[in-house]
Parts: structure tokens; C-alpha cells; sequence
């Protein structure tokens, strides 16, 4: 009995695995070819493109490592890695915190919560342009709402869209003002997940509440906390959208807020520096890569899953 | 006690309120401002209602842009990614997730290593791609290349690996195809993540702004956010055409959420506690 149910399992077992492979080919093959030619080996032939000059016309020619000292020299391109890096930080770190302070709101016995949640997350539906245009107009100078606003309650109205110092300072709370649904939510679910017992366990202890937000809420929403971050800092290193309606491509206005994304595509589709773009391109993926790696690396030290 | 209590709730709601206001009051400006004539947006004080309502601002919107063509293009892009991802993403996640052949995870990792170099940041090479394979300005450039994500293999793989083992076993014991377990078992199993992975790509389809803006230039194939983003650069001293085309193209995605706010939400969030 045994043996012959073996005999007979066996020759369907190795048509099993043959039909296994093939179909496991199968399957995976459109998503496989699409990502490895449209992404992946493209992003691999940025590294030789990164060495050669070329207008995208006629054939590169390589050049060496000379689009990678020029970028140093490149004023205007390390203006555009500071601006990055400061619109990064900014947008980041702001909202990051008005999403916790929001989510912890948010995550009281209270009524309405699901109404508050979906005001919160509204604006991120919309698209970055619309969000470049209508911040022009709320934070126009003479005839914005904010401005208006403020100047009701006798309070400095300041350029905050044609004074290229403070564009940044608009691009950040849009930005922020865009994505805070996102992060609140992702917050929130987190929040949801950690277990009253623990709270509990802090009242008999005797903690007040903002022993109770260091000790329970912080440590256990930390997971949660670290995916916002890496999410928001890939996405803020990347901005584009904001600084191309917002500066509508005025030169002094770029000189402070220009994103190294923005850059790329002025040097690239502007100006036809393909091979020098795609130097920048590669120092911007490395920077991204090391501000992961450093996330990563931290983690261990306050991430606790 | 009950007395601090309620004063506690009344605190939260106060505070909820004030943030739920700052987030409404540019939405509510974008709006106000479309419906005034120009010369009422210059007022100061503004008016907080528009004086006489000028419906016409929209008229005149599409009128001088080709709004429709906009619309059918972007419609056209977001239906076909978002299917594309759903279809392809799916398929490639069941394999890595479920099957066992030589190079899985080799392939697997290269997948969503590409979540580390989204397009944007390659935009050059690929451009030049597109060129010598004749595919810019076209509905090819838009849709293909976004129709599977290293982002979407891994969420789904992540729903497809929670489903237990044995399911995969008993079908196969039943005789049932791979495509079949695939699609008739675990694919009605893994409908949440699908919705969430579908929301999130339809949205960030709609509003693409860099790809369409490198990879086409031809009015047919104009996308809503370049419609838009044109819009503005020729009209940017009249803040009610403009707010007017600021509304236009975000209504299609503000209506599906106020129908779909729970899907969105729920969605949204999952991709956090999977990812």
C-alpha cells in the first residue's frame, strides 16, 4: 500500500517541479522585464553616462571623472545640494512632529475621530502642482489669506513668495500641509496597535501623561515612527514639483530653493548636459543611499520592534 | 473627576479643530477664489464669500485649455498603470511568495532594490531610451514603464506570505493549476492589500507631474498636472482662472475620496504596518 502510493506520487512530483519553475517564470516575467529595462539597467547606464560628456544627440564621449570635479566647482549645483538638504530637514523634521502631536490627539476616546482623519488626510490627494499654485496665492504677498491675516492682527506681512529666502520657508509648509495625512495615518494605525495593558500598567505606576508619551507611546510607536521618516526623507529628497510651479522658473527665486532634482532637469533638458546631469543624478541616489544606510544604522538605537 | 474629564475632551476637540481648520482654509481659498472675477481677488479686506459668483471662470478655464483632452489622458494613464500594477504585481509577488524556482530571490532582490532609484532620479538614461526605441509622446511612454513597482511586489508578497502555507498545498494536492491558486484562491484572499496598493498608485498616477512633463510634449498627450502647470505659467497674475484650474484638476481625485475616504484611509495605512 505504502510503496505504491510512493510509485505512483513520484514521476508527478518531478512534472511538479519542472510545471513549478516554468510557471514561477511565468508569472514573474512582465514585472521582471518591465522594472530591469525601464529602471534598472538604465539606472546602471547613469554610471557610464556620469563619465562622458554628451548632449544626447550624438555619441558620448568619455571624459573621466571631469563631471564629478566640475560638480564641486558648480556653484550653482552645490547651492541646489545645501537647498535640498535644508528643504529636506525641514520638511521632514516639522512634519514628522505635527503628525505625532496630531496622532496622539487623534488616538483619544473622543468623538468624531473619523471625521478629524479624513480632513487630516484630504490633502494628500491632491497633486504638488495644484498645491504649488493655490500656496502662491494663500501666501501671496499683497492679496494672500496670510498675509491679510496676519496683517489684521498687526503682525509683519512678509514676501513670502518673491523674497527667495522665505519661498523656502512656503515650499516646506506646503509640503508639510501636503503630506501630515499621510504620516498621521501611517502614526495612527501604530498608535492603535499598542495594547491599553501597557498604559494600564504605567496609571498604577503612577506616571502622568507625559511620562507616559516618553515611556509607552515613543519606544512602542517607534517602528511606525522609523517608516514615516525613511518615507518622507526619500520623498523630500526628490522634490521637484513644488519648486518648478512655485519659482516658475525665475532665476533669482531658484537660487534658493532650486532642489538637486530640479537641477538635473535644467541641466539635462534645458542646457543638454546629459552626461553631467547624469553625474548629479548619481551623487543624489548615493546621498539618499547614505541618509537610508544612517536611518538604518540608527534605528538600533531607538527603534524598538 | 467627570467634570476634568470632559474639560480634557473639550481640549483635544479645540486643538483638533484649529489643525482640521488650517488644513480646510487653502482648499476653501482655492474654491472661494475661483468662483470671484479677478479684480474681486485684489481686494483688501478679501471677501470672504464671492461677491457676485463667477461660474464662468470655468467656462472661460476650458475654453482657453483643452481641459477634456487633459482629462481623457490622464484617466487613460491612472486606469492603465494602477491595472497594470494590480496585474503584474500581483502575479510576480505569488511567485516569489508561494514558488520555488532557481534565481528567486536573486530576482526578487533586484526588484525592489528599484525602490531605492525610483525614475525620477534616471530620468536622462531613460529618456534617451525612449528616444531610440521612437516611444516619446506617446501613451506607451506613460503607461508601461509604471506598470510594476518594487514597492507593489513587496507589499503584496507581504499579504501573499501571511496566508497560511496549507492553502497553497491543498490546492496543489487538489490538482489545481499555479495560475489557478493564483488566481482563483489567492488573489480574492488578498483583496485589502490589492485595494491599497491600487489607491496608492491611481493617486500618485493622477498627479504625476515630472514623468509626462520629460517624456511628452504634444498637446494630445498633455496630463492634467502639465494642462495645469502650463495654465499657470500663462496666466499668472489671474489668480481666479488659476485657482478655477486648480480646482478642475483636483476634483476627480477629491470626489473619489470623499466616496472611497474609507478605502483611501484604511489603504493608506496598511501600506505602513505591511511595509
Amino acid at each position: 500500500m505504502k510503496a505504491g502510493y510512493n510509485n505512483q506520487k513520484k514521476p508527478l512530483k518531478l512534472n511538479d517541479k519542472k510545471s513549478e519553475i516554468i510557471w514561477g517564470y511565468i508569472l514573474i516575467a512582465p514585472a521582471f522585464a518591465i522594472l530591469l529595462i525601464f529602471h534598472i539597467l538604465p539606472a546602471l547606464s547613469s554610471f557610464w553616462f556620469a563619465l562622458t560628456e554628451w548632449n544626447g544627440m550624438t555619441a558620448p564621449s568619455f571624459i573621466g571623472l571631469e563631471n564629478y570635479i566640475n560638480m564641486f566647482k558648480d556653484e550653482q549645483f552645490m547651492q541646489s545640494v545645501v537647498n535640498t538638504t535644508i528643504f529636506t530637514a525641514g520638511s521632514v523634521s516639522l512634519s514628522v512632529i505635527v503628525a505625532v502631536f496630531f496622532a496622539v490627539q487623534l488616538n483619544k476616546k473622543i468623538r468624531a475621530r473619523a471625521f478629524y482623519r479624513s480632513v487630516y488626510f484630504l490633502p494628500f490627494v491632491i497633486m504638488l502642482v495644484a498645491v504649488g499654485t493655490t500656496f502662491s496665492w494663500v501666501f501671496n504677498s499683497q492679496f494672500g489669506l496670510v498675509n491679510q491675516i496676519l496683517g489684521f492682527f498687526g503682525l509683519p506681512t512678509p514676501s513670502w513668495i518673491t523674497n527667495p529666502e522665505l519661498l523656502m520657508t512656503t515650499m516646506i509648509l506646503a509640503d508639510v500641509w501636503h503630506k501630515l495625512g499621510y504620516n498621521l495615518v501611517i502614526l495612527l494605525a501604530g498608535l492603535q496597535s499598542i495594547p491599553r495593558t501597557f498604559y494600564e500598567a504605567a496609571d498604577i505606576d503612577g506616571a502622568n501623561s507625559f511620562q507616559k508619551f516618553w515611556t509607552v507611546t515613543l519606544p512602542l510607536l517607534s517602528p511606525s515612527l522609523f517608516f514615516v521618516i525613511i518615507i518622507s526623507l526619500i520623498n523630500s529628497f526628490k522634490m521637484f514639483d513644488l519648486v518648478f510651479i512655485m519659482t516658475g522658473g525665475n532665476p533669482i527665486l531658484l537660487e534658493g530653493t532650486s532642489t538637486m532634482v530640479y537641477n538635473i532637469y535644467e541641466q539635462a533638458f534645458t542646457y543638454s548636459y546629459m552626461g553631467y546631469a547624469s553625474a548629479q543624478s548619481i551623487l543624489l541616489f548615493f546621498i539618499i543611499m547614505i541618509a537610508t544606510l544612517i536611518q538604518f544604522y540608527l534605528q538600533k538605537k531607538w527603534v524598538h520592534y | 473627576m467627570k467634570k476634568k474629564i470632559q474639560w480634557n475632551k473639550i481640549a483635544v476637540h479645540i486643538t483638533l479643530i484649529i489643525g482640521a481648520l488650517i488644513v480646510i482654509l487653502p482648499f476653501y481659498w482655492m474654491v472661494v477664489t475661483s468662483l470671484k472675477t479677478n479684480a474681486e481677488t485684489m481686494m483688501i479686506p478679501p471677501t470672504l464669500i464671492p461677491e457676485n459668483w463667477q461660474f464662468s471662470n470655468y467656462i472661460d478655464v476650458m475654453k482657453q485649455f483643452d481641459f477634456g483632452t487633459a482629462y481623457l489622458n490622464t484617466a487613460i494613464v491612472t486606469v492603465a498603470r494602477t491595472l497594470g500594477q494590480l496585474l503584474f504585481c500581483s502575479m510576480a509577488a505569488f511567485a516569489i511568495a508561494t514558488m520555488r524556482f532557481p534565481g528567486r530571490n536573486v530576482i526578487f532582490i533586484m526588484m525592489i532594490s528599484v525602490l531605492m532609484f525610483p525614475p525620477e532620479m534616471f530620468m536622462i538614461p531613460v529618456y534617451n531610451l525612449m528616444n531610440t526605441i521612437n516611444w516619446l509622446d506617446t501613451y506607451y511612454v506613460l503607461t508601461v514603464p509604471i506598470m510594476a513597482s518594487g514597492f507593489g511586489i513587496f507589499l503584496l508578497r507581504q499579504f501573499f506570505m501571511s496566508l497560511p502555507r496549507d492553502l497553497f498545498e491543498a490546492a496543489r494536492m487538489d490538482g489545481c493549476s499555479y495560475f489557478r491558486i493564483y488566481w482563483s484562491i489567492y488573489m480574492p484572499l488578498t483583496i485589502p492589500g490589492l485595494v491599497s496598493l491600487g489607491i496608492f498608485v491611481a493617486v500618485a498616477s493622477w498627479n504625476d507631474f515630472l514623468w509626462p512633463l520629460i517624456m511628452t510634449s504634444s498637446q494630445d498627450l498633455q496630463v492634467v498636472s502639465i494642462a495645469i502647470a502650463s495654465f499657470v505659467g500663462e496666466h499668472n497674475t489671474n489668480y481666479a482662472l488659476m485657482m478655477a484650474g486648480s480646482v478642475i484638476s483636483i476634483l476627480p481625485l477629491v470626489l473619489l475620496y470623499l466616496f472611497l475616504q474609507r478605502y483611501f484611509i484604511e489603504g493608506i495605512a496598511l501600506t505602513g504596518v505591511k511595509g
